[in-house]
């Protein structure tokens, strides 16, 4: 029928159209650059408060603190914005961390790279069962997480008992890798930084990554248009499943001494920074990018209240009120978009 | 049949026999084109599409007996029948959501099995339904393409041959919409665009519109219509499925028409009335008329005055008295339903009234809709008028736990004997009172919904579509009921999109078109045509315009 086709000179862009183009794209714009804003005001009045907190190590310190964050980050992205979230990224982390760590006292002279491998190994292993689970047993994955939470935990705790992984058992080399910089950043983000444009790009611009934007906008009508989506909905769980177990390397060699409790808690501050990063939490919308930026702000605020010296207390109570505000100003920004959009369509809605 | 017998007896075959020759022989196509040009269709060409003796059940109830309809290209045809026609299970089966029971599909003369949605859009079937499911996030161009985008090096989506293919398809059908904005927020006539452009994307040689227009305005229809000229021009066939005849016959060539799960006409539309599809709609044997006890209108029950809701209905009055059945008639989508739904409370309104025996019911409150002595029957039983996983017991009971508890405690036994006492005088079968209501058949089921809001005795009784999907004897018992009901001075309004349940059972019937009350027709005046024919903004034939009060439909032949 192409053929058919009349060789058209040039598009007629509908005044309308574009208008309604530049609107989207705008409401977009603001809602990552949003963060951007947050974090640079944030930062601006806590150095002005105290001048220690915009000093190189500080800084750096950050960094390599939201390396795992926004790594973790960046498997749940592909995960919610297929409309499903993974709650077990913290105990797989947990689980990597320790085995894989393990295997320099266990065999002297381990090459790095292997604990790597076996970390995404046991990652991607966790990752599949869920996969599985959701996707060919069509659980609910908010369950079927829930409850690899406590047993990949309990494996964990099962296998380690009361032993831990102590730092001088490990080597030098392992230790240092979130401490080598050029120009002063941490080799580590930037690797990481990397991984997450990979990441983001790939979900841009591939016909899978944009399935997961298909599923999670309306699952309904992703089965009608032939997405094959419980083969999209397995890989997404074993990626954020792989991405954990490396994570849980890296956390390893960041912190040195690795109990049953490593990575306890993380799966809720995860979901948090990918949300306050502007993924929908019902799917369909959102980046890798804003999720990262989202685990950087939250990272950012509890390193400014520890230099602050306030409570800890009130860490938790800020990520939770940033967590409802992203929520309500997404909410707000849909509706306000929705309404705006059907204005410029020209035509009754 | 063989080849050989076809051609040997052609000359003699009436038309419906030689439409058949084509498709049934076509495997060893060659040397039948010329008899397929001759005929009886002489449209030139061989059927794009055929769909012969398709057949679908859905647990007791036979959804299509005998769906046939033959496409040619560049054709559009029209499907048209009454709700409950065949017509939706027949265009599923298209699409690919049924598989037939029995019967076969050629397309291009080659027999095909449709398993999944996208198996028929692969055999070049695509179906362009009244509220197109798009993904809102994504934007109009990838709403087309999704899975499909094309690809530049590395199979990375190329989003600027994406758009410019989008862009041209929409030029090519003279609409103006941007293929990288966004879908949310786009109007319905627009989303059915964008379907029809994934269509053309795909190649679809059938494009099937099932009641597109039913959400459009004038303008958007209008607009609609261009589009599938064009699409024609091209060479595609298109399948119309609307209630509006005005629309068949401004766009169509020929019609095929639907009653009862059977197709009871398939012609030319030249030559056609809009009476003479009104008629074959219609035409079916009534099954004998009971003779009706014409209850004795009491006291006024229920008075509705200029009742309003923006876009949906206006300006509906009408009174319902003791001992009186008063049937709501009109095409689904007519705003029956929603004029019921705001009458007991569950909708607001904008403007009007709704009083019970002389007291104004309280805008949208069902709790005062009831202690007012309104019952409801809810359309989707499952959904809204039982609740599936509680007993039968305590389903029937659940409408008046106020009545059975003392001090805040619901009393077992006066549940049981409620819901036994009711069981009992509605003959539901059942196996237990505590067996889950999910259990039951779908007619059973209907029983315990009618039982739960008898065991309130009300004043007023409003059913919505009482015996969809049950079986015949069950049918019959309620029917039976409401008339027991109505003598016993119950107001009872009932919505029914069957017209021989409309005029087996009511005193008057109201008829509803595009939101507005178009007649009131008495028992002994009213007929299937004058109620179709009122509810499709047709001249009945026979009745003067003037009874069919309110704007004509625009454009009527």
């Amino acid at each position: 029928m192409s053929t058919i086709l009349v060789p058209q000179s040039e598009r007629p862009p509908a005044a309308a159209g574009t208008g309604a183009r530049k609107l989207t794209e705008r409401a977009f714009r603001v809602r990552e650059s949003g963060i951007v804003v947050v974090l640079v005001v944030f930062v601006a009045v806590t150095t002005a408060v105290q001048h220690r907190f915009l000093n190189t190590t500080n800084i750096q310190f950050i960094l390599t603190n939201t390396t795992v964050f926004a790594l973790l980050a960046l498997g749940e992205t592909m995960v919610v914005i297929s409309r499903n979230y993974d709650l077990s990224v913290g105990s797989v982390l947990g689980l990597s961390a320790y085995l894989s760590a393990s295997l320099f006292g266990q065999h002297h002279g381990m090459p790095i790279v292997v604990v790597f491998l076996a970390g995404l190994g046991i990652g991607l292993a966790c990752g599949m069962l869920n996969g599985i689970m959701v996707a060919a047993g069509r659980v609910p994955s908010l369950v079927v997480t829930l409850a690899t939470l406590y047993i990949f935990r309990g494996i964990d705790i099962l296998i380690v008992g009361g032993k831990e992984v102590v730092a001088n058992s490990l080597p030098g080399s392992f230790l240092n890798i979130g401490k080598a910089t050029v120009l002063g950043i941490p080799d580590l983000a930037i690797a990481i930084a990397v991984v997450i444009a990979i990441g983001a790009y790939y979900l841009r611009s591939f016909r899978s990554g944009r399935e997961l934007y298909a599923m999670g906008s309306n699952p309904d009508a992703a089965r009608l248009a032939g997405i094959p989506v419980g083969r999209r909905v397995f890989v997404a769980f074993a990626v954020s499943g792989a991405i954990a177990g490396v994570a849980g390397v890296l956390w390893a060699a960041q912190y040195g001494t690795i109990d049953s409790t490593a990575g306890t808690g993380y799966e809720l501050q995860v979901v948090s920074a990918v949300v306050v990063g502007g993924v929908a939490i019902f799917g369909g919308s959102g980046s890798a990018v804003g999720a990262a930026l989202g685990a950087l702000l939250l990272n950012t605020i509890s390193s400014a209240l520890y230099v602050l010296g306030i409570s800890p207390f009130w860490d938790q109570s800020i990520w939770g009120f940033l967590l409802i505000l992203a929520i309500t100003l997404d909410q707000l920004i849909s509706v306000r978009l929705t309404a705006a959009l059907r204005l410029k369509g020209g035509r009754r809605g | 049949m063989a080849s050989g017998d076809v051609a040997g007896s052609q000359a003699g075959e009436d038309a419906g026999a030689a439409a058949e020759a084509p498709g049934a022989t076509a495997g060893p196509a060659g040397a039948l084109a010329g008899e397929t040009s001759a005929a009886a269709e002489g449209a030139g060409a061989q059927p794009v599409l055929v769909l012969q003796h398709a057949a679908k059940s859905f647990a007791a109830v036979q959804a299509l007996i005998d769906g046939s309809i033959e496409l040619y290209p560049g054709e559009a045809h029209a499907l048209v029948g009454e709700n409950g026609a065949g017509k939706s299970t027949l265009v599923k089966i298209l699409a690919g959501v049924y598989q037939p029971d029995a019967g076969s599909l050629l397309v291009d003369g080659r027999e095909v099995t449709l398993h999944s949605p996208a198996a028929a859009l692969a055999a070049g079937i695509a179906v362009i339904y009244q509220e197109p499911a798009l993904f809102p996030d994504l934007t109009v161009a990838e709403n087309m393409f999704i899975g499909r985008q094309p690809l530049s090096s590395g199979r990375r989506i190329d989003r600027r041959a994406m758009r410019a293919e989008a862009a041209a398809i929409f030029a090519r059908l003279g609409v103006q919409l941007d293929p990288a904005r966004i879908a949310r927020g786009l109007s319905i006539a627009d989303q059915q665009v964008v379907e029809i452009g994934k269509a053309i994307s795909l190649r679809a040689r059938v494009i099937v519109m099932d009641e597109p227009t039913a959400a459009l305005s004038a303008a958007e229809v209008d607009r609609l219509f261009d589009v599938a000229r064009t699409l024609r021009a091209s060479g595609a066939a298109i399948l119309f499925i609307s209630h509006r005849l005005e629309e068949v016959f401004t766009l169509c060539q020929r019609v095929t028409v639907m009653r009862d799960g059977k197709q009871v006409l398939s012609q030319e539309l030249a030559g056609l009335t809009a009476a003479d599809l009104v008629r074959a709609m219609v035409g079916r044997e009534l099954a004998e008329r009971p003779a009706q006890e014409q209850g004795t209108a009491g006291e006024p029950l229920l008075s509705v005055e200029r009742l309003t809701r923006e876009g949906v209905f206006t300006d509906i009055s009408f009174t319902v008295r003791a001992g009186e059945i008063v049937a709501l008639a009109g095409l689904v989508g007519s705003g029956r339903s929603e004029v019921a739904r705001a009458i007991f409370g569950i909708d607001r309104y904008d403007a009007g009234s709704v009083a019970v025996r002389g007291h104004k019911l309280r805008r949208g409150s069902p709790t005062g809709a009831m202690a007012a002595g309104v019952g409801f029957v809810p359309e989707d039983r499952r959904q809204q008028g039982l609740v599936m996983d509680m007993s039968v017991q305590q389903n029937v009971a659940l409408a008046s736990l106020a009545r059975l508890s003392r001090a805040g405690l619901i009393r077992p036994s006066a549940e049981r004997g409620l819901a036994a006492d009711w069981a009992a005088r509605l003959q539901i079968k059942y196996g237990r009172l505590k067996d889950p209501v999910s259990l039951l058949s779908g007619g059973n089921q209907q029983k315990v919904v009618l039982a739960k809001w008898l065991g309130r005795k009300p004043a007023v009784l409003i059913v919505d579509e009482p015996t969809r999907g049950i079986d015949i004897a069950t049918k019959a018992e309620v029917h039976h009921l409401l008339v027991q009901l109505a003598r016993d001075g119950v107001g009872v309004l009932m919505i029914s999109s069957e017209l021989p349940e409309v005029l087996r059972i009511s005193d008057r019937i109201l008829v509803m078109r595009e939101g507005r009350l178009m007649a009131e027709l008495a028992h002994a005046e009213a007929s299937q045509e004058q109620i179709i024919s009122a509810a499709t903004g047709q001249a009945a034939p026979g009745s003067s315009r003037e009874q069919l009060a309110g704007p004509a439909g625009p454009g009527a032949p």
